[in-house]
């Protein structure tokens, strides 16, 4: 106990050094996993006190009362100490069509004709490190770990929001399965932990809303496609 | 059984090894690739990327003036056919990425922006806000899933190359979830393994560059190209190293000392604050000399001063600088100037590579910053390696494709089994069966960081350089009765430090004797007993070879096509 008191006093200002410091000087053996230690790269996510946070930009003096509790992301596999399994994740996100697609590329000797405004509507989904602190928050992935969950989603309406991409109504198709955006509840926990403000829990709101269209069109017009 | 064989094994996530993934798989649907990194590819270091990406879409701009600025920028040691050929190819790269979603700052007209850049004489860079390789990053690895023939290896880390009769046949690499090794045999290998920032105590880089492909293309025989050629950025926030982008220049940003004084007008009033950045890491250095920096708890540091762009400017075009300051240095700099001051950021050296991303070892491909094209010379202008992973990467991909191709059978077993065998006996037997003892991975790797940071630093000196060389072969000894307290083979992070650690042993040997044999001052190098360019001597590349002792230093001289070499002048 006094070593890590000892620990945080000398650390307190230096966000990433907490964790490393015992790793470096007191146990070589603890297990986590970290990089940029800016907030970006999205790997040093852990539950801090009870909260899904990225460690790296926590600040100790603002968690510090008695003991520092840390413990891995809430429900992944654990693979050892605070590193969990996110293979999961990148099944689910390769699930939702991550990327632009189109029937035509067209030339590169110019690009597609964006306006600020058109970037401007999928910026904020855009913005995802993948950190899955939205997945350790939310209650519904903790009970059914088969729910496509909050980045996922998210990431779909990002492309399906981008003027260049033609791929919406799979998406959505594959959203308004069983393992889809109808198992979120809208908790909203996804939202309140998200280090980037992402606010997946309106993102899925909104898929909702554009799946239930899609299905009220093709009850309406058989054959027609939505973009 | 998981699948070890694959036409093209690429090392590393990041841009350079997604783009040069991509690059393969489109060219044929046939092949098979590998793509194995230590982390999950959306964490590779090109996260990190901030200020922008170059590439000529203007009529104001022409293919001559970004190899110029280039060339200039790297103090004459570009090689210029490597230039001539990167300059023309940003533009498709920059577009190609826009078709794959890249959310580019847009301009009213809805074409993508261009931003100013250090060094470059006209906008050319363009950018994503000031999260550019973060959104590259993502780009490039969520379109990676479109096909299925690229396979991930996620978080294996690489041990050792697989030589097999005088010819690159794949890697052995370790599974950090498994704890066991494997050998994953290609035709061609490409090492896209980033740089090696971590072999300096203040650095931008993130924890994971450890200069890992460049310590594996050594061990097996291939020359690291100019070494000593290391980047400091000048803005980097003091105690942590974070980067804060040159696009706050970019955008207007000043750079004052303790009295207010924008500095930069009495070292470079051409260029000021945009100047290329082996100069105002200098002169931030002499500022500090001379009594006019700031002092912090975190030593010596001058001012980024933003105030006079106003927050809307800042939030629109510099997002992250805010909030990077905000969380990271508790001030706001829509009021205050950020505290800045020179880190290691880049390495202009790396494995030695043609414009294909060739090595001298057959079947084995070098690319981004652990290549050495070399496009930077001396000195890299700021927003061309993101443009350089994507030209480069693209061109190496297309080049392993056609080499595999033109090896019918797949390597044989032989070869791999054996070098497995070695890698477990090394690994597991070797190093993880180390006791502790008094030396410590985190003991000598701090010790090697500090030296590096004072001997082979932004300036330097014969007898510091010499210090240096020495030193580094007694921590190399040292190194040797380093033991390790965690004896699981699962997720050993202790024992994938003691790799790192290895590795970059191998890399500030490379770097010093680099530096030490260079006698004259070039770009990012700077020698205070050789204060001048030589090009009588030195207009030429440094290559370092693997011995059993200190690398052994060669040089082979410089492509020059139309620029012959002139006073570096702004």
């Amino acid at each position: 106990m006094v070593e890590s008191e000892v620990v945080f006093r000398v650390k307190r200002y230096r966000p990433e050094s907490g964790l490393n410091y015992i790793k470096d000087h007191v146990d070589p053996t603890l297990t986590f996993r970290w990089s940029c230690r800016m907030g970006i790269c999205g790997s040093c996510g852990a539950d801090v006190n009870g909260q899904p946070r990225l460690t790296c930009g926590t600040y100790i003096r603002d968690v510090h009362k008695g003991a520092v509790t840390v413990e891995p992301l809430s429900n992944f596999p654990i693979l050892k100490d605070l590193v969990v399994d996110f293979d999961d994740f990148l099944n689910k996100l390769a699930s939702v069509t991550p990327y632009i697609v189109r029937k035509d590329w067209g030339d590169l000797t110019k690009e597609y004709v964006q306006y600020p405004e058109d970037v401007e509507a999928y910026r904020q989904q855009s913005l995802c490190i993948n950190c899955m602190l939205c997945y350790a928050a939310c209650p519904v992935f903790g009970s059914s770990p088969e729910f496509v969950g909050p980045a996922a989603s998210a990431l779909a309406l990002r492309y399906n929001r981008d003027t260049r991409d033609q791929g919406a109504d799979a998406r959505l198709a594959r959203l308004n399965t069983k393992t889809g955006i109808w198992e979120c509840t809208f908790v909203g926990e996804c939202s309140v932990v998200c280090p980037k403000d992402v606010d997946p829990a309106a993102a899925i709101q909104t898929l909702k809303f554009l799946a239930t269209m899609r299905h009220m069109r093709r009850l309406l017009m058989p054959g027609a496609s939505s973009r | 059984m998981e699948r070890t064989s694959f036409d093209i094994v690429v090392v590393g996530g990041g841009a350079a090894g997604l783009r040069a993934a991509i690059a393969a798989a489109e060219s044929d649907p046939d092949l098979t690739i590998a793509l194995v990194s230590k982390v999950y590819p959306m964490r590779s270091h090109t996260v990190s990327a901030e200020g922008g990406t170059a590439a000529v879409l203007r009529d104001y701009d022409s293919f001559e003036l970004h190899a110029l600025d280039t060339i200039k920028g790297s103090d004459f040691l570009a090689d210029q056919d490597a230039v001539e050929f990167f300059v023309a190819r940003c533009p498709e790269e920059i577009i190609r990425l826009e078709h794959w979603g890249c959310p580019w700052s847009r301009d009213e007209d809805g074409r993508v922006s261009q931003r100013a850049f250090g060094g470059m004489s006209v906008k050319r860079t363009v950018y994503a806000a000031d999260k550019v390789g973060f959104h590259i990053l993502h780009t490039l690895f969520q379109t990676s899933m479109k096909y299925d023939r690229i396979h991930r290896f996620d978080e294996y880390f690489v041990t050792s190359l697989i030589v097999d009769a005088g010819a690159c046949t794949g890697v052995v690499a370790l599974n950090l979830r498994g704890g066991s090794m494997v050998a994953i045999q290609g035709k061609a290998t490409i090492l896209a393994t980033g740089g090696c920032g971590r072999v300096y105590e203040f650095t931008t880089n993130g924890f994971i560059k450890t200069g890992d492909g460049m310590a594996l293309a050594y061990r097996a025989g291939v020359p690291l190209k100019d070494m000593e050629m290391v980047q400091f950025h000048p803005t980097c926030l003091p105690g942590t190293g974070i980067l804060i982008t040159e696009a706050a220049r970019g955008e207007g940003g000043y750079l004052i000392n303790k009295d207010g004084e924008r500095y930069m007008q009495r070292y470079l009033p051409g260029k000021m604050e945009l100047g290329p950045r082996d100069i105002l890491s200098r002169a931030m250095v002499q500022e500090m000399k001379e009594g006019r920096a700031f002092e912090g708890p975190y030593g010596l540091y001058l001012g980024l001063d933003l105030r006079h762009l106003g927050a809307k400017k800042i939030n629109e075009r510099i997002p992250m600088v805010r909030e990077l300051a905000e969380k990271y240095m508790g001030l706001d700099p829509v009021h205050e100037p950020i505290p800045v001051r020179p880190g290691q950021h880049y390495i202009m050296g790396g494995v030695s590579t043609n414009l294909k991303g060739e090595t001298t070892l057959p079947g084995l491909y070098a690319v981004g910053e652990t290549a050495c094209v070399s496009i930077n010379g001396a000195n890299r202008l700021g927003s061309n390696s993101l443009s350089e992973c994507l030209v480069f990467g693209a061109a190496c991909g297309h080049a392993a494709v056609e080499f595999a191709k033109r090896r019918s059978t797949y390597p044989r077993g032989a070869a791999a089994r054996e070098a497995l065998k070695r890698e477990e006996a090394r690994v597991f037997d070797g190093l993880l069966g180390r006791e502790r003892g008094k030396e410590t991975v985190a003991g000598i790797r701090i010790e090697m960081q500090q030296l590096m940071e004072r001997d082979v630093g932004i300036f330097r000196e014969e007898s510091a350089l010499s210090d240096a060389c020495g030193m580094l072969g007694k921590l190399r000894d040292r190194f040797a009765s380093v033991g390790l307290a965690d004896k699981d083979r699962v997720f050993n992070t202790e024992l994938t430090a003691v790799l790192e650690l290895d590795f970059m042993l191998d890399i500030t040997m490379t770097i010093a004797h680099s530096a030490r044999n260079r006698h004259e001052s070039r770009g990012a190098h700077s020698r205070t007993d050789f204060p001048q360019r030589d090009d009588a001597n030195y207009l030429k590349h440094t290559l370092a070879f693997q011995t059993d002792g200190p690398p052994r230093i060669d040089y082979v001289p410089v492509t020059i096509t139309k620029w012959q070499p002139v006073e570096r002048t702004y």
